[in-house]
């Protein structure tokens, strides 16, 4: 219960090369309205920039929207590249145009959860709190 | 019925007949949450002036459609929305979308080629191919088009920041195949406006991408006099979460600062006007739909006629290709979104588009199968041959509940433009946030109407059926198609004169830096096989990049 002291902290940013943030920033919004602290990284974010800001803000979820059919690349670099840098206590979701066999995939590589289109954000809220 | 009578009689309706039994799941409203009235009338309508208003389909103010006599004379351009992995496997899918009755091709390019980058660079990978065509070089786009004659053939083709580089791509294309310029017709999207706005894919900052823009109305205006220019448009202001009334207002604020630009350029607004169309969403909210586009058409043509003094017809047609609401569909139940794109094609149609893409029903999920696409095609034959809408122009007029959305909706567009007036122009307003923030707030209404059952999505928080996953067959896009694409382009490179390079960066450079017109420049760069991403970095070496400030 020592985790309720404070507010989660919730990278969420949209990496690859499409510009759809519409969910992003709606996810973002509700998060921040659900009283957590949010940090919006914004479009076009490498791997290297997510993680980055991950460590130096010191967040506890990192939330990646990712609609460009990139995810299968995208997601196994965050996880990797945290990891090395000692931040793999550091939770992984995500959402986007991604087919159930790679989510499932990404799931066994280590993204807490991946919610689909039409997720409530109540749902996604709920899932933060619970990690 | 006199309507002053009307409005008494409809208070005493209300009481009497309409409230005696009690409503049963509101709150009605419109999609883009606006309240509608139980019923409409004469009241509604009664400051409608035919003659003015509305007028005979193809004469002003073109309310009821901008050709005379519509789709009796010739149905809309069926145009698929087509394009995944390489040239050779997209080529493939257009001749066959072309064998099954498709009348144009539209091409959709991949993320890298979006944002005027190579196969080979390093924020590419993982993205080449995977929701759109990879194109290089010419080298690819003459693949593309391989047996497709683009004398014959118009093409749309989705790009912005690097527009005038694929346009150059596709017209020595079509130089090589033998067609001449003059004879070429098809349509860039090229409107950069909205990219700052709702879809982002951005690369230049917007006053010199505004100069591209003017650069391409002046070239194309006298070499390719067939080629539309700007697709000036709302759907990705739509999808990015926008009201009707926002996309309408937002899209023809973009409309009339391309056309400021190029009278600032020195350009006559009969030269280059006729040449701009317009793109616009099809959402779920039928009657809402059908209003924006006759409120857009008759906008546009006051507009063009009174601010900017256009003087040729052409100039003040609002031609548009319509596409129904990819945000519409849902990733559940994946198959009822046959049933929202045939209902959002007809609100097209009703509101007198010039072509049409319908959404296949798999698009939630990944790229089309051939089969949703086909199914995606028939919605629109259906519609043309079977259901009658096409037998009498502009059906819904008169309606008194259209003709007030009509007039309501081109009241609202009124006060956005001068909201946007307020806050400096369209360019100063992009640079404010005023339009991204305003999408963001709908967008975030939006979801919390569906989430506090205000708004009912079907198979998404109403008739869903607990454990279901959608058993739909879905496109994979293989991964090895990056590794081919990297190959092909390095053998461009490898085999292409570089000196001929050298001296076609030079002279695009030069004209960068002063104010000669880019294309022939640009043109001379694809004929020399140079690459997207070298050709974007020629001029982005003068012109900078954009940065925005991320806000939500």
């Amino acid at each position: 219960m020592e985790r309720e002291a404070r507010a989660r902290r919730v990278l969420v940013a949209k990496p690859g090369l499409d510009g759809h943030d519409r969910g992003a920033k709606v996810v973002a919004r509700a998060l921040r309205d659900a009283g957590m602290e949010v940090i919006y990284l914004g479009l076009h974010q490498t791997p290297e920039q997510i993680v980055q800001a991950a460590v130096d803000e010191d967040v506890d979820v990192v939330g990646l929207s990712i609609l460009s059919g990139a995810h299968m690349t995208i997601f196994p670099k965050v996880l990797d590249m945290l990891r090395e840098k000692g931040a793999g206590d550091i939770h992984v979701v995500g959402g986007g145009i991604i087919p159930e066999e790679d989510m499932d995939e990404l799931e066994r590589q280590g993204v807490a959860k991946l919610f689909t289109p039409g997720t409530p954000t109540a749902d996604i809220v709920r899932f933060i709190d619970s990690l | 019925m006199d309507p002053e009578l009307f409005r008494r009689e409809k208070e005493r309706w209300l009481e009497d007949t309409y409230g005696a039994t009690p409503e049963e799941g509101g709150p009605f409203h419109t999609v883009s949450s606006e309240d509608v009235d139980p019923l409409y009338g004469p009241a509604d309508t009664a400051d409608l002036d035919y003659e003015r208003d509305l007028g005979f389909p193809g004469e002003f103010p073109y309310t009821r459609g901008i050709r005379g006599n519509m789709y009796r004379g010739r149905n809309w351009t069926m145009r698929q929305f087509s394009g995944f992995g390489t040239a050779r496997e997209t080529n493939r899918r257009y001749h066959f979308l072309l064998e099954r009755g498709q009348t144009g091709l539209s091409v959709a390019f991949d993320m890298p080629t979006i944002m005027g980058l190579d196969s080979d660079d390093p924020v590419s990978e993982g993205e080449v191919g995977r929701c759109g065509v990879a194109i290089d070089s010419v080298v690819d786009m003459q693949t593309l088009f391989d047996g497709i004659p683009l004398d014959r053939i118009t093409t749309s083709m989705t790009t912005n920041a690097p527009a005038s580089i694929l346009l150059a791509f596709y017209l020595v294309t079509g130089e090589r195949q033998g067609a001449r310029f003059s004879d070429m017709g098809g349509t860039i999207q090229n409107d950069i406006l909205k990219e700052y706005i709702a879809q982002k894919s951005w690369i230049f900052p917007p006053r010199p991408s505004m100069r591209i823009i003017t650069d391409i109305m002046a070239f194309c205006s006298s070499e390719v006099p067939r080629w539309n220019t700007i697709s000036i448009s709302g759907y990705h202001i739509r999808e990015a979460g926008s009201t009707a009334a926002q996309e309408l207002a937002f899209t023809l604020a973009d409309g009339m600062a391309y056309v400021q630009a190029g009278i600032d350029a020195g350009l006559d607004v009969d030269d280059f006007a006729p040449r701009l169309s317009f793109f616009f969403n099809s959402h779920i909210d039928f009657f809402e739909e059908i209003a924006k586009y006759r409120a857009a058409r008759r906008i546009w043509a006051r507009v063009m006629r009174e601010r900017f003094g256009a003087r040729k017809e052409e100039s003040l047609l609002l031609r548009f290709h319509t596409q129904t609401a990819g945000c519409s569909l849902t990733a559940q139940q994946p198959e009822n979104n046959i049933v929202r794109t045939a209902f959002e094609g007809m609100a097209a149609v009703l509101g007198g588009t010039q072509s049409l893409h319908t959404n296949s029903m798999d698009e939630v999920l990944a790229l089309p199968t051939e089969k949703a696409v086909e199914i995606a095609l028939r919605s629109q034959q259906v519609i043309a041959h079977e259901t009658g809408v096409v037998n009498t122009i502009d059906p819904l007029a008169g309606s008194y509940f259209v003709e007030h959305m009509t007039d309501r909706l081109e009241e609202e567009a009124l006060a956005y433009f001068d909201e946007i007036e307020a806050e400096g122009g369209v360019l100063e307003a992009i640079e404010k946030g005023y339009f991204q923030r305003r999408i963001a707030d709908a967008a975030y209404r939006y979801q919390m109407e569906i989430e506090r059952g205000d708004r009912v999505i079907v198979g998404v928080n109403r008739y869903v059926h607990e454990g279901e996953s959608p058993e739909i067959e879905l496109l994979k896009v293989d991964h090895a198609i990056e590794r081919e694409q990297v190959d092909a382009l390095e053998r461009v490179r490898r085999e292409r004169d570089q000196a001929k390079v050298g001296d076609a960066f030079q002279e695009l450079k030069h004209r960068c830096e002063c104010d000669d017109n880019l294309m022939p420049a640009i043109l001379d760069c694809a004929r020399a096989h140079a690459t997207l991403g070298e050709i974007v970095g020629v001029v982005k070496d003068v012109f900078g990049e954009y940065r925005e400030r991320p806000i939500y």
